[in-house]
This record gives C-alpha cells, sequence and structure tokens, in this order.
C-alpha cells in the first residue's frame, strides 16, 4: 500500500519512543525539579503544543541547549531544536535588558574594548558586581571575561597582504571571544595556518554567530546576522577556502542552528564550515601537512569535551592533535556538560544549577590535577576556570605553545 | 455487594452506563426521582466511546434527513453551553475534492441554512491558510460550526451529576433477568461482573438505554426490537493534524470526517453490518484500514506519514422503525418505546436511536415518559443547568497554582480534562506532582482523585477518566505505575492482573496498524515488560503464572 511507507515530523518527533534515555542524559534534569526534562519538553510537549499554544510550559527555559538529548536519541528526534523551537515559537516573553547585554557579545565588545582598561577593573569590583546582580540579574559570582584594548579585526586586516602571499588559503572566522577577548588566540592560528603553508585571511564582514542572540530569543538579531554571515562564506568557498573557526560554539551553531532553529539552509556550504583543528587533524591523518613539536614541552594536559564538541562529533580531532604533542602527559574526562551553556549560567536564576551541573566536571579536573585543562570552548573555560581555578587553554593555544614552527616549516616544504 | 440497593424501592432504574443512560439517570435524578444507574462493565464502554467524538453541527445529516439536522444543532448550542469542559469549539469545515461534484455544495448549503445550521461559503485560498492541513487541491469549502466533544468527559460529568442529585450507580454489574410481576416489570436481577454476587433490584420503572445490546436487554422479557448492529471503525492518529474538523462535502460515505480530539486527530468511519451475536467481538480488519487510508489521505495527504496510534470500532445501535412492518426500514432519529403500548409490558421503556450529540434530548424523551408514567410534574432543566465541571468560576484560576513559574502542561491539561472539578485534584507534593502518564501529562493526584470520585476499579477505566495510557506509548511507560497506584485500594495481586490486561487491550487496537514506529514502540513496552518486570512468567490469557519458581512477584 503507498500510505505509511514513512512518518514525516518536525524535529522527527514522532520517531520517539518514548524510551526515556534523554531524561537520563540531561544535565538540567538532574539538578532542576522544575524543569520537566527533555521527552516530555520535547516529544510529549510538543503534542499539547500543536493542540494548543496555551500549553507552553515556561520551564522550558531552564534547558541550556546542550543537545545532550538529541545525543543520546536511539530514534534520533531532534529533541534540542523540538525544545528551543518551542521556546522561539510559543515563549511571548521580552528579553530583559540583562538579557540583551549578555547576548549582543559583539556590540558589548566593541563598545568596551576602547575603554577596557576603565572596563575590566571595574568589572571586577565587588561592588559592579553587586549593582550587575541586583539591577540586571547577572549572578554576582562570575567574572566577566576581560576585554581587550587592541581588538583582532584591527590586527588581522593588517596582515592581509602578507597572508595572500601563502599559496592556499583559509577563511578565519575568529567571532566574538577572539576578537573582543582573546586576541592571542587568533594570532595563534595564523601562525600555526601559516607553518603548514595556509595564508589566513579574515571571513568576510562576518558578524557574531549569533547562538547567545538564539538563547535569548532575538531571534530577528540572529537572523539577520546569520544571513549575512552565510553570504561570506558563501562567497569564501566559491573562492575555494574553507571556513575555519576556533570556538566550537560558533561553529556549531552555523552549521545546525541556522538551518534547524532560523530556518536559513546551509546545506551547500555546512561541509565546508569547520573547526580549526577538525582541519588540522584531518590534514596530518591524510599525510598533506606534517606538525613538528618541540621537544622540551612537558605538560599535563585534561581535555573537556564542550556539549557542541559531542554532538558534533569532533572531540576526537582535537584530542588527537594533543596526543601528538610528544611531551603531553594527556587525561580524557568524562564527557559531561560544565554547566554555564554560554550566558545561561551568567543570569542569576540559573547560577545554582549551573554550579551543579559543572560540580562532577569541576571534582574531576581537580582530581587529575593538570598544568592545563583544553577545551574548544570559550564559555566552558571561563566556567571552569572560575570554579576551579585552574588554567584552560584552547587547544589552538597548545598546539601553538608545543610546535616548533621552524621545523614544522621545513617538514612541509616551505 | 452493598445491601443498601436491595432495600430501596427505585423510582426508575436505568440499564446502561452510556451517554444516553448517564443522561437519563441525570434527567430523572434532577427531576427529584430516586434513581439507580446499572452498567454491566463501565461508563462509555459501548458506542458512547467508540465513535469520533464529533460535536455534530447537524451539517452532515443536512441533506438526507432534516430533522436529525435540526436535532444536532440544537444541542450542538446546548452542549457548548451546559459542557463547556467537554467541548473544543473548532469549527468545522465542508470540503470539496476535485473528484466531487461541486454541485452538491449549493444544495448542501441551502439544506444547512434551512435546518438553522450556520453555513458559510469560504474561498478556498483562504481555507488554505485557516486550516494547513487540508488537501490543497479542494475547489470548494463550506464553514459550519462542528466541534469536538470528549464522550468520556460528558459521560462522567452525566453520572456524577446523578449522583449529585441523590441517584445510586453501580458498575460492572449486569442485568440477568427483568423482574416482572402481573406483566408489570418491577425491577432487575443483577449480576456483578466483578465478583459474580446477584442480588434483586426494584423499582417502578425500568428504562433501557443499552445501546446495541438494548435488543438483548428486552429480550430477557420476551420483547423483540429489532436493531441493526452497524459497525463503525476509527483510526487515530498520534498528534493533532488538523485543528478543525474537516468533511468531505459529499453524501454521507466511508472515512470522511477528520477530527481533531484533545490531543490526538481521529478519521472515520467505515460502516457495515455485522450480526448480533458478534458486536461483543469487534475488531478492526485490515480491509477497513485501507478504507480508512485511503479516503482519509484525499481528505488530508498529511495522514499519510502521521503515525497512527491505534484501530477500533464501535456499534451504532440503530433500530428498526416500528412503522414498517416488514422491520427493513431503519429510523435514524431518536426512538423511545413505551412497551406497555408497544408490547403491554407496563413500566418498562426502551430508549435508542439517535446519536451521542442528541444524547441528552434522548434523556429528556425518555425521561419525560418516565414522568409521565409515575404521575411526576417536574420540567426538564438539563439544557440549561451546566454539569459538574462547566460551572463558570474563578476556582479553576485559584487551583494548582504550585508551578514555579506558571502552571505545567500537566495542570493545564488536568484543567482541561476536569474543568472546575480539577480543584479536586491535589498539588504540592512530590508525589502527587509526579507524572504518571507522561504522553497524557497525567499526574499521581490526578489518578487520586479519578480513584477517589470516578468510579474507577481497574486501569481501563483510569484511562477513561483521565486519559491516562491514550498517549503514544500506549500506556507503556504508564501502565505499571497507575497499576502501583491501583494497588494501594485493590490489592497488588488485582492490579498486576489487571495491568496484564490492560496492556493487552492496549495492544489489541495497535495490531491493525502495527508498523513502523508503532510497532518498534510496542516491542519496546513488551521488553520492558517481559525483561525487565519479568511478566514473561505470566500466560497473558488466563493471568496465571507459567513457572512459579522463577516469577517475579515484584513485578
Amino acid at each position: 500500500m503507498k500510505y505509511q511507507q514513512q512518518n514525516i515530523s518536525a524535529n522527527d518527533f514522532e520517531e520517539c519512543i518514548k524510551c526515556t534515555i534523554c531524561t537520563a542524559y540531561c544535565p538540567v534534569m538532574a539538578v532542576n525539579p522544575d524543569y520537566p526534562g527533555p521527552k516530555m519538553a520535547g516529544p510529549d510537549g510538543e503534542r499539547y503544543r500543536l493542540k494548543s499554544p496555551e500549553f507552553y510550559d515556561k520551564a522550558l527555559k531552564y534547558c541550556l541547549n546542550c543537545k545532550r538529548c538529541e545525543i543520546s536519541c536511539p530514534s534520533n528526534v531532534k529533541i534540542g531544536d523540538i525544545i528551543q523551537s518551542a521556546r522561539i515559537k510559543y515563549d511571548k516573553s521580552k528579553p530583559k535588558l540583562r538579557d540583551h547585554i549578555l547576548a549582543e557579545t559583539d556590540v558589548m565588545g566593541a563598545l568596551a574594548s576602547p575603554f577596557a582598561p576603565i572596563v575590566n577593573p571595574i568589572l571586577k569590583t565587588k561592588i559592579a558586581k553587586l549593582a550587575l546582580d541586583n539591577v540586571l540579574g547577572v549572578d554576582r559570582h562570575r567574572n566577566f571575561p576581560e576585554y581587550v584594548s587592541k581588538r583582532f579585526a584591527p590586527w588581522f586586516k593588517k596582515q592581509e597582504a602578507e597572508q595572500l602571499k601563502y599559496p592556499k588559503h583559509i577563511a578565519y572566522f575568529h567571532g566574538c571571544y577572539v576578537n573582543n577577548q582573546n586576541p592571542g588566540m587568533g594570532k595563534d592560528l595564523v601562525k600555526i595556518m601559516n607553518a603548514i603553508g595556509y595564508g589566513v585571511l579574515p571571513l568576510e564582514k562576518q558578524k557574531c554567530c549569533g547562538v547567545a542572540k538564539i538563547a535569548n530569543k532575538l531571534i530577528d538579531r540572529a537572523q539577520h546576522d546569520a544571513r549575512i554571515n552565510l553570504k561570506s562564506i558563501r562567497k569564501a568557498v566559491d573562492e575555494g577556502m574553507p571556513v575555519l573557526g576556533t570556538s566550537s560554539t560558533c561553529i556549531f551553531t552555523m552549521r545546525d542552528e541556522y538551518p534547524h532553529l532560523l530556518g536559513l539552509d546551509n546545506a551547500d556550504v555546512k561541509n565546508d564550515i569547520l573547526l580549526a583543528t577538525v582541519f588540522l587533524a584531518r590534514k596530518v591523518n591524510s599525510g598533506e601537512i606534517k606538525l613538528v613539536f618541540r621537544n622540551d614541552y612537558h605538560k599535563k594536559i585534561s581535555y573537556h569535551t564542550p556539549c557542541h564538541m559531542q554532538k558534533l562529533g569532533w572531540a576526537t580531532y582535537s584530542k588527537e592533535l594533543m596526543k601528538m604533542i610528544p611531551g603531553v602527559e594527556f587525561v580524557v574526562l568524562p564527557s559531561q556538560c560544565c554547566g554555564i551553556a554560554g550566558t545561561y549560567g551568567f543570569k542569576k536564576e540559573n547560577y545554582k544549577y549551573s554550579q551543579e551541573i559543572g560540580s562532577e566536571v569541576f571534582d574531576n579536573i581537580r582530581n587529575a590535577n593538570p598544568d592545563y585543562v583544553a577545551t574548544d570552548c570559550e564559555t566552558c573555560k571561563w566556567q571552569i576556570e572560575m570554579s576551579t581555578g585552574y588554567t584552560v587553554k584552547n587547544p589552538i593555544e597548545i598546539l601553538a605553545e608545543a610546535l616548533d614552527f621552524e621545523e614544522t616549516r621545513k617538514a612541509n616544504n616551505l | 455487594m452493598n445491601k443498601d440497593f436491595q432495600k430501596n424501592t427505585y423510582d426508575v432504574i436505568v440499564i446502561g452506563g452510556g451517554a444516553t443512560g448517564a443522561g437519563t439517570a441525570r434527567d430523572c435524578a434532577k427531576r427529584g426521582l430516586k434513581v439507580l444507574l446499572i452498567e454491566r462493565l463501565d461508563f462509555t464502554a459501548g458506542a458512547t466511546g467508540r465513535n469520533h467524538g464529533l460535536l455534530h453541527s447537524g451539517a452532515r445529516y443536512a441533506v438526507t434527513d432534516h430533522e436529525s439536522a435540526t436535532e444536532c444543532i440544537k444541542e450542538n448550542m446546548t452542549l457548548r453551553k451546559i459542557a463547556a469542559h467537554c467541548v473544543e469549539e473548532t469549527g468545522g469545515l465542508f470540503v470539496t475534492l476535485p473528484d466531487d461534484d461541486l454541485d452538491y455544495q449549493k444544495t448542501f448549503i441551502e439544506s444547512c441554512l434551512s435546518a438553522g445550521i450556520e453555513a458559510k461559503q469560504l474561498d478556498p485560498k483562504d481555507v488554505i491558510r485557516m486550516e494547513p492541513a487540508v488537501n490543497p487541491d479542494i475547489i470548494g469549502a463550506v464553514s459550519v460550526p462542528d466541534g469536538a466533544v470528549d464522550p468520556f468527559r460528558l459521560t462522567t460529568a452525566n453520572v456524577l451529576d446523578a449522583r449529585l442529585h441523590g441517584a445510586d450507580v453501580l458498575t460492572y454489574t449486569e442485568v440477568v433477568e427483568l423482574l416482572q410481576e402481573n406483566g408489570r416489570i418491577t425491577g432487575v436481577k443483577v449480576r456483578s461482573n466483578i465478583n459474580g454476587e446477584e442480588m434483586e433490584l426494584h423499582s417502578r420503572i425500568v428504562v433501557n438505554a443499552g445501546g446495541i445490546w438494548s435488543h438483548g436487554i428486552a429480550r430477557k422479557a420476551g420483547i423483540t426490537i429489532n436493531m441493526f448492529p452497524a459497525k463503525g471503525a476509527l483510526l487515530i492518529f498520534g498528534h493533532r493534524v488538523n485543528n478543525m474538523v474537516i468533511n468531505r462535502c459529499r453524501k454521507p460515505a466511508d472515512a470522511d470526517i477528520l477530527v481533531p480530539g484533545d490531543t490526538i486527530s481521529l478519521i472515520g468511519t467505515t460502516s457495515s453490518r455485522v450480526p448480533y451475536d458478534q458486536v461483543d467481538n469487534m475488531e478492526v480488519t485490515q480491509e477497513e484500514v485501507d478504507i480508512l487510508l485511503n479516503q482519509g489521505c484525499q481528505l488530508v495527504p498529511s495522514l499519510s506519514w502521521t503515525r497512527i496510534l491505534r484501530a477500533y470500532a464501535g456499534v451504532r445501535p440503530l433500530i428498526a422503525d416500528d412503522s414498517d412492518p416488514s422491520g427493513r426500514k431503519i429510523s435514524r432519529g431518536i426512538v423511545c418505546l413505551d412497551h406497555a403500548a408497544r408490547d403491554g409490558a407496563e413500566g418498562f421503556i426502551t430508549i435508542s436511536g439517535g446519536k451521542l450529540m442528541t444524547y441528552r434530548l434522548m434523556a429528556e424523551t425518555a425521561a419525560d415518559m418516565v414522568c409521565r408514567k409515575l404521575g411526576v410534574d417536574a420540567k426538564c432543566t438539563t439544557h440549561i443547568d451546566p454539569l459538574p465541571g462547566s460551572e463558570p468560576t474563578n476556582e479553576i484560576e485559584k487551583s494548582g497554582k504550585k508551578h514555579i513559574i506558571s502552571m505545567s502542561t500537566g495542570q493545564l491539561a488536568a484543567q482541561e480534562r476536569h474543568g472546575s472539578l480539577s480543584s479536586n485534584i491535589k498539588y504540592g507534593s512530590e508525589m502527587d506532582d509526579s507524572l504518571v502518564c507522561e504522553c497524557e501529562q497525567v499526574s499521581v493526584g490526578e489518578i487520586k482523585y479519578a480513584m477517589d470520585a470516578l468510579h474507577v476499579n481497574n486501569l481501563v477505566n483510569l484511562r477513561r477518566r483521565t486519559r491516562m495510557g491514550m498517549g503514544t506509548c500506549q500506556a507503556g511507560i504508564c501502565a505499571s505505575r497507575a497499576a502501583a497506584i491501583l494497588g494501594t485500594k485493590y490489592g497488588n495481586d488485582r492490579a498486576l492482573t489487571d495491568l496484564r490486561s490492560f496492556l493487552q487491550e492496549r495492544w489489541k487496537g495497535i495490531r491493525p496498524v502495527a508498523w513502523g514506529r508503532s510497532l518498534a514502540e510496542s516491542y519496546f513496552t513488551s521488553w520492558i515488560y517481559k525483561g525487565v518486570c519479568g511478566m514473561k512468567d505470566y500466560n497473558v490469557e488466563t493471568g496465571n503464572k507459567t513457572n512459579d519458581k522463577t516469577a517475579n512477584k515484584e513485578a
């Protein structure tokens, strides 16, 4: 019979067979009894929301969009997408001033960096933290990541002539973090790529990836930025350049959230949007490039898998790269959510849950007692540094420390 | 069994716990009569619980049966007022497909208007926007005041109101004999379908509201009512496909109505004659499933790829028209038989025919006859007084606002199910707030309320009172939880036996549509109960342990 050959439903919610595995993997469910959990917030709740939007449960805002439910689902239900789509569609509450401030990472960076020497110390004071807490609802325990006075983008632009001399190129999506808070990592990437024969050019007109805007329901803004980014990505790809990033969440957002939550099709370029570590590891594995490391680099490094890295299935690439470093004692931490989830953990109402969710990650780090924690996500970095006191670095930063650039260049015939 | 029932001489005993029986009990009780309602199984176990749940506007009958159409639209408007918590005002559409005769639409609209049904011709383009599920190829559309009505809630509300007005109610009590004295029916002899005990109950009037089973009940007094059992099969889809009732604008035929009912959508029905001795064994055949899908997908193409939860069939209690001596002419309207005049059996009335939509009018007709016979002068008020749960009240607002941010989906769902009576559901403790049924969002508190107040003997009763087990997992998750709560009242042995038969009952409805994810889910359920809970050691048919040594009673 020609009917009923397959089920088609939004985000495959009909595929759910109520096995409840997602509930066991949800980090929020374990600590917050007010959160109905991925099964009920996702496919179960969807049936009621299809009946009437009045059944939308505001507790869905507790979902930190880690997507661990989706990874655990044996039926391939896009549980996280169901929940985030429902928030976008049915939650009519307006984003607060606090949400705007947290979500507009690019605007805040642009405003703060000229005054970085003043802004940074002020944000560290108890008074400022109390004010942010009481007035805006940004939790007082949080440290704001420091802004830099000299942002990455202007420096990067100046390198263009130099970078064009290389035979091959990649387009770099540096994102807000590298631009406003950690230009050093961007410079590290340029150094590494140059050493293997790639020039690094900016992804033109790049905007914030939009992850924080999506989380704070500034959907129109996120779509606006995403369209610009996709246009630039298509242009880069047309010119034969893959688009690389150094933040797992930015890359995840542009690959998966653009089509799933913002309704912007990116199928034509999705496979060209990559994390730098993935690009490097694949090139090393295929024998196209060689990395030569210093002999005097001895560190104990623990790797923390960011949720979105887990969802992308890419942690293995970052881990592989660090394992190549001869002097590294490498410990992989169990893959668990650290609890920050971007802007989620900054919010006063989420702080307690955020820290409870991350507590096992923190314990595991303390037990491992490494020199550095490595992770591909800057918000995981902030959370772990604040909660454990250990220094957290991006694998790209670690590679830059450990590489023998001179020898690497030679090995790649440069 | 409670001996008090036997001490009483009731004014009226009503046989049959469907909408008509419950409505008749309510009407009689409200008119001050001493009433006993008897049901051999559970409320709504017959045709009441096995139909579309369509709040007919009457449009479907407008062309062929003006009288039924007029009755329907009147009752439609009445139910919106008295049974607000059972009704969803979805609105309805009659759409014309390219294969259908568009000329019929004109006749249809005229007939509707002459029956008092507000029928409005619409531009198909607007309709596709109003109801995106509808086949985009439609060439015509008419809006009518159709809606959805939950027959379980409606019947329960009638029973509750009957009780509030002093009626006694016995479920799982089957009539085995009609007591007669000098040609007069004076009561019934009943047997408990739970423990087999028998007793005699007396009344001045007996009302036979047994649906298709009225035939057998009347026969116990040697009276023949010619009934024509007509089986109708339906399919339930896993979630809402449409938010308005979608009918096909043609002469009534198979599978031409898709109704959004609570969390699901229903397509139906087929129509086929079945022998009376088969009315207790209704199974949906593959042919019926094929007809429903073939026709349904023409109306709403997405039915082709939407998961089907289950199939079920009911038997329409069609009755022969006494005016036709051959007994072949079927009456579609309400039939209220005074067996004193018809068969010389004083004190005995049969109320039949009609339809769910006109249950209240049927009840009023029967109660009028009862009152006439008893010489009671009391007016019917059931068309004015709201049913329990439908009273306009602000109490709903005040009940259960315990959720930290707002009411949870479950609390809102319970409020829809029980209307103003949802204030009886306890919230606030971790136990009461926990969900038993996750698909349909039924909490422990709601289960407890149903067990205390809504005549619950077993899991099937619980399902009908709350929707527990009606969702996509078809009780895979909730059956064991609900059985555990049931066990606190009836003992774990009975709960365990019940759990087995409940899961079997769920499977019966899944079997005709067991493919794809529904089949996968059934397997998963079976693994849980057989593998994890050790229920494989029980014989499903008999409920006996097959191997005492390995049987795990903890299951």
